[in-house]
């Protein structure tokens, strides 16, 4: 076989891949519409459930979701920020630095189940939490600490030298370069990771099924000690509790819907914040 | 005037014997230039006067370097003063990803000692000494990266202006710069060297003839020989130094 046909060969195998890729994401996108865009509506986003679950919409779930991954985020972002900073920039021994990273990196790997059983030892039982807000919260903001580290890590480690150089020979001391040049520069950066945190936060079930969500809750939170309904967890209960599937399938696909629309929309403002940023820094 | 003394300075990166027993002296307002083949201590030697090399770890330094009547290593001067007294410019131009208003204000934002006003003028009369003022007057607060190479290295110019120096330390300025970036920023040293004492690297042999009162030729870690420019130029005494400059290597 001559070379020209190895290259088509090879060719069309990529093709196939990137089709593939995307085709999966437009069945799952289009499945998901299809089966869940029936139940769309006002009433549906801004409503409670009703009758068993059998009617009514989702607004306590979207709620609970809304301020776990926002009291989630709100904990694991600045620890994660400093963390990383004081790795990039203060740990003095490269052998800490490594080991630390080892162990930041084997956080990041575990099942989010597990950070659920961790999530329910720890803070429902050992520090009294009980199942409410603040321990789902935690959970999260545990599950999420070492993807917030890498990230910023990853941004800082981006920043050029030459302007630490250049901050430094104007005068400037550590601190100052780190909060003024290093930090800024890195921000958007930080930021996209922020923000896609987020998404993953919010899409995440298996750590708050022990520690925060409950299957069904009349009223909206209002302190950090109530337990919340939250979206993912609604999904799961009304496809593995429901009594009445009938009613109950085309409910739990319009909430995957709304689900895959929050996540997409925060990970598409994170891209938008990226381009700008990197827009208004280009040489 | 001697601005800069140096006596018998060593310096060794662990192992590595970079600066070999100089001894040197740059004169108050002149322009002095470091010539040597690549890897013979130019930069590194700059980089000594206001104590950049310090981040390395295994920095050895011995000798003595005045910098006026300061002994800039024995004396444990406030770094961040010694670094607005001896500014310095890099090979490639680094403006923050900031304004240009804002680059030239950091020195000065980071003292913390200047209104509002008082930063603003000095902005102004920072960029105008650099030559940058009607080229950026317009659009002080746009990106400093939309500049283009050669207002960059003259943004990074007025930056270090900003704090007043006394010393100006140029790192192959115009080395990343097209010939007419270069050819300014040339001139801007020739202005400039009425306010402050200029130290300029430069692989350019041209360029040092040009521009500098002193070069300086340095091989393999050694000070080979320093004096007058139109005397190293015409009649060097030692003959590497004439090898160098006659193009038998470099």
């Amino acid at each position: 076989m001559n070379r020209d046909v190895y290259a088509k060969i090879g060719i069309s195998a990529l093709y196939a891949a990137v089709v593939c890729s995307v085709g999966f994401l437009i069945l799952f996108i289009t499945s998901i519409f299809l089966k869940g865009a029936g139940v769309l509506s006002f009433e549906f986003i801004f409503s409670g459930p009703r009758s068993a679950m059998t009617e009514g919409g989702i607004w306590p779930a979207l709620v609970g979701t809304f301020w776990l991954s926002l009291l989630a985020v709100m904990v694991s972002v600045p620890i994660g920020i400093l963390c990383a900073v004081w790795l990039f920039a203060y740990a003095k021994s490269s052998r800490l630095v490594s080991i630390i990273k080892i162990c930041v990196n084997t956080l990041a790997g575990v099942p989010s189940i597990i950070y659920g059983l961790f999530g329910m030892a720890i803070f429902v039982n050992m520090l009294g939490l009980d199942v409410s807000l603040i321990s789902g919260a935690l959970t999260l903001a545990v599950l999420s600490l070492p993807i917030v580290i890498n990230a910023s890590y990853e941004a800082l480690s981006s920043v050029s030298q030459d302007y630490m150089e250049a901050s430094y020979a104007l005068g400037a001391s550590k601190r100052q370069s780190i909060l003024r040049v290093l930090i800024p520069t890195a921000l958007p950066g930080i930021l996209t990771s922020v923000i896609l945190v987020t998404g993953r936060v919010a899409g995440e079930t298996a750590p708050i099924m022990f520690t925060a969500a409950t299957f069904f809750n009349r009223q909206l939170p209002k302190s950090l000690s109530d337990e919340v309904m939250a979206l993912p967890y609604h999904i799961f209960a009304l496809m593995t509790e429901g009594t009445h599937a009938a009613k109950q399938g085309p409910i739990a696909y319009g909430s995957a819907l709304i689900l895959l629309l929050l996540v997409l929309s925060i990970s598409s403002v994170s891209l938008i914040i990226r381009y700008r940023l990197r827009k208004k820094r280009q040489w | 005037m001697v601005k800069i003394k140096t006596s018998s300075l060593n310096l060794h990166f662990g192992k590595n014997h970079v600066l070999k027993d100089i001894n040197l002296e740059i004169e108050e307002k002149k322009v002095t230039a470091i010539i040597g083949p690549s890897g013979c201590g130019k930069s590194t030697l700059l980089r000594t006067f206001n104590r950049m090399n310090d981040f390395k770890d295994d920095l050895k330094i011995s000798g003595s370097i005045m910098v006026g009547d300061q002994d800039i290593y024995l004396d444990k001067p406030d770094l961040s003063r010694l670094r607005a007294k001896v500014g310095m410019v890099f090979q490639k131009p680094n403006p923050f990803p900031k304004s240009i208003y804002r680059n030239v204000s950091f020195g000065l934002d980071i003292q913390g000692r200047y209104s509002r006003s008082q930063i603003q003028g000095i902005v102004e009369e920072s960029l105008k000494a650099a030559w940058l003022w009607d080229e950026v007057k317009d659009r002080l607060h746009s990106p400093a990266m939309a500049l283009s190479g050669g207002q960059q290295q003259r943004l990074c110019i007025a930056r270090a202006l900003a704090n007043s120096p006394e010393v100006l330390l140029l790192d192959e300025p115009t080395s990343a710069l097209d010939p007419q970036s270069t050819a300014r920023i040339e001139e801007l040293c020739l202005a400039l060297k009425d306010q402050v004492s200029i130290l300029i690297v430069t692989h350019n042999i041209a360029q040092a003839g040009r521009i500098s009162d002193y070069t300086a030729f340095m091989y393999l870690g050694e000070l080979v020989e320093f004096g007058k420019t139109a005397q190293i130029f015409t009649v060097p005494k030692d003959k590497r130094t004439e090898a160098y400059l006659t193009g038998v290597f470099g």
